[in-house]
């Protein structure tokens, strides 16, 4: 380890890696972020990348980035602005700067700054000299060069090597972190498992990277997080799309029933897809079908067929399930529908985070088809909310959408290993096989229909998407019977709230303003509560993760404060919810319509205004 | 057969009134199905009935096993699903030209790509009958209709050319006033293992009565149809005289002892090959010049796709280390703090 260098300890730091598509950003973040977690930080972590595959080189729109936010602190977001950015090209530099703090850390190429790169990012001016970095911390060393010249003896060529250069930025990192270039080395004898060449060349120039760094006179003091000590246990970084599959499938497990995904790539979903065809070895089937509409209705089928079922998309993908959603909801059949939401409308921003599909969740279906929303709030979070959307469609025979957005499913953070035994039990609503079967005979505590699988002697029977009468299920036009069949369905889903979990609320009991937050929106306006809080203010903090039903205890929780501030990355639909469903509260809103998740400082100068105001 | 019991056709007949208009043709399509149920050798609680949205559509409703009548165009979508979820179970898809050429044509050039295991059963009778009168994607160009008051300007589809061109294993076709030939050939159908697609040219005797009048007329049906058999020379006419040739890239129907032509020179019909070309001509041969083909035009046996789905199941399943969630979870990168 270097030594006469100032060490800083923190509490917490926002790393930011910023290139090329082709620059391996997203590689080098993973190092940092696994190194950190080895290491006992709490960490979350964010890619940034723009909808093309491969953007043109050195342009602003061709930016890609990974941000990850370490803490010895308990971390709920990927961070605000970042304390070091490393930027691989001047487009990188120009467009992450305004997410710099003040004084930050700026690691860059400058074998990569020169005219023709100033010309793509379109920058008049060469920022290295026109007074942009002033207050910055610059470590601006030739990485081009250095590679070239560390592994001019093995004879590669130029392009080989210029994707070494990463690695010169990690071992940077490692000496900036104070950390052993074994740990990064280690990484990547994991990651090219199989080309031991690919290993050699990068470590060796990981190395010449930390040996550079600390021979140069730019790095003034460098950094030490402490591991965070509230996390105990085995933990592993995952992200939210990942812990989506992994919650069905636990449901799948606990439930005893084999599980169906009928699904369509769409981003930013595809993860989920990706990752449950992986798991044949524990029996899962996925069905990648020619359409969104043919994914969720084969997972119809294959809930008929007595399957526990789920499909996958993102926004437009969720209107296209439109129609085949009701007729799950008349079917009575259990389904989860997993909507990764992004921004919108149309194809909006496929690859960029927001909450704007609640309405659409919520009401997009024709007739009278209310069904259980749930939305996760953290990546690691989307497990349990997985599990649980399964949970609720098995238990009450209903399809149930569960919101997770491109924040939380690209997303990463430390997730507790959960112990299999712990969770809860999933107990489907299957008939008796030894008695008759009529399609709509109901349970009495739940009022879902009894479940049975076509094989089962004597229980034939057909449902579809016709208004059937109560019990027997025979087609019906019967006015009278309509009323009755609509308000069963809708009194069976309404109950499902008798079953949730205790709705949280985070400081005073009662006083001043109550600020909520719904789905991933949690992370941050947490940690903008928190800091408040700390300083004595006046506030409490819940957040939603049941959007529908809404928990029975919401309306005594609200009567308890003054005001209430209802945050969420849309232009009110939360808002609009809570007002159509208790008007009797007011609510005052604070959005974002930026496709970015909220900063904390955003939410910070906010609630300090509206506390100011009183 | 395995402890199958003895069914009849009345095992198969469910307690719902049928609601179609008199006379139409899915009557003897209901009841040419029922009547071959107890002969495919599968148990009642394993055959599943799956329907989109039209007339036909409601058939699910009348068997007496499981049924699901889904949305509209969605009836193969579904039964995907079925299907892969539980491959033992005997799945029909029952369909209309309407709901499966037009809303569902993406679902069913799909389920015959992948050769789902499923039965296939395509009620053409080139209009939309629920929706009262309008024209379908088989309805014929120039018709007039409720939609195409100066005719239709859309050159309409053959299903079975659509089927051939998705490379479907199995295809025939049938006419509604034929239950002898249709019973045959849902038989033929049920047992093919892959997804078998029946045509049957169905009478709508409200909205486009007397459709295939050309085709299914008993004056002239013998001379205007020709029931391909496979391995069996194809021959057809009244005075079983005509027969099929191919000249060129065309075919021809001759009349043996004229022009030339003797019996050795009509074609013998081989459904079983993997070259559907043959089988596009002869789904696609229509009135005046050729005589419609009718019977097996194509089965040929290719892999399956929900048993290639349990297959690769077992094999995964077989070489790896990960029996279950808490060795998955537990797998790879983790970290104890």
């Amino acid at each position: 380890m270097a030594t006469n260098k100032n060490v800083i300890e923190r509490d917490r730091i926002v790393i930011k890696f910023a290139g090329d598509s082709g620059d391996g950003m997203q590689l080098t973040g993973t190092q940092f972020t696994d190194t950190s977690a080895i290491l006992g930080n709490d960490l979350a972590t964010f890619p940034d990348f723009p909808s093309e595959i491969r953007a043109p080189q050195g342009t602003i729109a061709g930016v890609s980035g990974y941000q990850v936010h370490i803490g010895h602190a308990d971390i709920e977001t990927s961070g605000d602005k970042a304390d070091v950015l490393v930027a691989m090209n001047p487009a990188a530099l120009a467009y992450n700067l305004k997410h710099c703090k003040a004084n930050a850390t700026i690691i860059i190429d400058l074998d990569a700054f020169n005219e023709k790169a100033f010309k793509k990012a379109h920058l008049a001016t060469n920022p290295l000299e026109d007074g942009s970095l002033d207050g910055y911390n610059l470590i601006a060393p030739p990485v081009t060069t250095q590679c070239r010249e560390v592994l001019r003896e093995t004879g590669m060529d130029s392009k080989t090597i210029d994707k070494t250069r990463n690695q010169f930025i990690a071992g940077i990192l490692s000496y900036l972190f104070n950390r052993d270039v074994e740990m990064g080395i280690a990484f990547l004898r994991n990651k090219f498992a199989k080309k031991p060449k690919l290993v050699d060349i990068n470590a060796k120039v990981l190395k010449a990277g930390y040996i550079y760094a600390g021979n140069i006179e730019a790095i003034h003091s460098t950094f030490i997080v402490n591991p965070n000590l509230s996390k105990k246990g085995k933990f592993r970084n995952i992200t939210g799309n990942q812990a989506t599959a992994w919650g069905l499938m636990a449901a799948a497990e606990k439930s005893g029933l084999p599980f169906f995904l009928g699904s369509y790539p769409i981003t930013p979903a595809t993860d989920i897809l990706a990752e449950l065809s992986k798991h044949k070895a524990l029996g899962i089937k996925t069905f990648q079908a020619e359409d969104e509409i043919a994914g969720i209705n084969s997972a119809i089928g294959a809930s008929y067929a007595g399957h526990m079922a789920a499909t996958t998309t993102s926004g437009p993908g969720l209107s296209l399930k439109s129609e085949a959603i009701g007729l799950a909801f008349i079917t009575e059949l259990p389904l989860v529908i997993v909507n990764v939401m992004r921004g919108g409308p149309s194809t909006g921003l496929p690859t960029k985070t927001e909450q704007t599909d609640l309405m659409q969740a919520l009401w997009g279906r024709n007739g009278e088809a209310p069904i259980p929303i749930i939305a996760a709030s953290s990546p690691a979070d989307c497990f349990d909310y997985a599990f649980m959307a399964e949970k609720i469609a098995i238990e009450h025979m209903t399809p149930v959408v569960l919101l997770t957005d491109s924040y939380l499913g690209n997303g990463s953070g430390l997730w507790k290993i959960p112990n299999m035994d712990d969770m809860d039990s999933i107990t489907p609503l299957m008939a008796d096989v030894n008695k008759p079967y009529q399609p709509y005979d109901r349970d009495e505590k739940t009022g879902a229909r009894y479940w049975t699988k076509p094989g089962t002697p004597g229980h034939e029977h057909r449902v579809g998407g016709l208004e059937k009468s109560d019990g027997k299920g025979s087609v019906s036009h019967d006015p009278i019977n309509h009323e009755k069949m609509t308000k069963l369905r809708e009194e069976k889903v309404m109950r499902i709230a008798d079953n949730y979990p205790k709705q949280e609320v985070f400081g005073k009991e009662e006083g001043d303003l109550l600020i909520v937050s719904w789905g991933s929106t949690k992370g941050s306006a947490y940690s903008a509560f928190k800091e408040l809080e700390e300083e004595g203010k006046d506030i409490a903090f819940t957040n939603f993760n049941y959007l529908f039903p809404l928990p029975n205890e919401t309306a005594d929780i609200f009567k308890r404060y003054k005001r209430i501030l209802v945050c969420e990355l849309n232009s009110g639909q939360f808002a609009f919810h809570l007002r159509s469903t208790l008007p009797e509260f007011k609510y005052m809103q604070f959005n974002k319509i930026q496709a970015q998740p909220f900063m904390v400082s955003e939410l910070t100068e906010k609630f300090n205004e509206i506390l100011g105001a009183k | 057969m395995k402890n199958i019991p003895v069914y009849t056709k009345k095992d198969f007949v469910s307690d719902q009134e049928v609601k179609w208009c008199a006379g139409c043709g899915d009557f003897s399509i209901l009841s040419s199905v029922q009547s071959i149920l107890p002969e495919i050798g599968v148990k009642k609680e394993k055959i599943v009935f799956i329907s989109g949205i039209g007339c036909s559509s409601r058939f699910p409703y009348y068997v007496d096993t499981f049924g699901f009548h889904g949305i509209h165009g969605r009836a193969a979508a579904i039964a995907s699903g079925v299907k892969a979820a539980n491959p033992d179970l005997n799945v029909w898809i029952m369909s209309g030209d309407g709901d499966s050429m037009a809303i569902g044509g993406n679902h069913f050039i799909h389920v015959l790509r992948r050769n789902m295991n499923v039965n296939y059963v395509l009620f053409n009778n080139q209009i939309y009958g629920l929706t009262k009168g309008q024209y379908s994607p088989t309805t014929p160009l120039g018709q007039v209709t409720k939609t195409s008051p100066f005719g239709t300007i859309e050159h309409p589809f053959k299903p079975g050319e659509l089927a051939m061109g998705a490379e479907g294993t199995f295809y025939a076709r049938g006419v509604d006033n034929n239950p002898k030939q249709m019973k045959e050939i849902f038989l033929e159908g049920a047992k093919h293992e892959g997804a078998s697609l029946v045509e049957i040219l169905q009478n709508c005797v409200i909205f486009n009565n007397g459709t295939h009048k050309e085709i299914t007329a008993k004056e002239t049906r013998d001379d205007h149809q020709i029931y391909l058999k496979d391995g069996e020379k194809m021959i057809f006419g009244k005075e079983k005289n005509k027969g099929l040739v191919l000249d060129g890239l065309k075919l021809k129907a001759v009349t043996i002892g004229e022009d030339g032509y003797t019996l050795d020179d009509i074609l013998v019909h081989d459904a079983g090959q993997e070259d559907p070309t043959m089988a596009y001509l002869l789904a696609r041969m229509s009135l005046p010049e050729l005589p419609i083909a009718v019977g097996v035009i194509r089965a040929y046996k290719a892999p399956v796709y929900d048993q290639l789905m349990e297959q690769q199941i077992e094999h995964v399943k077989a070489n790896s280390k990960i029996k279950n969630m808490t060795d998955l979870i537990n797998s790879g990168q983790t970290f104890t703090l």
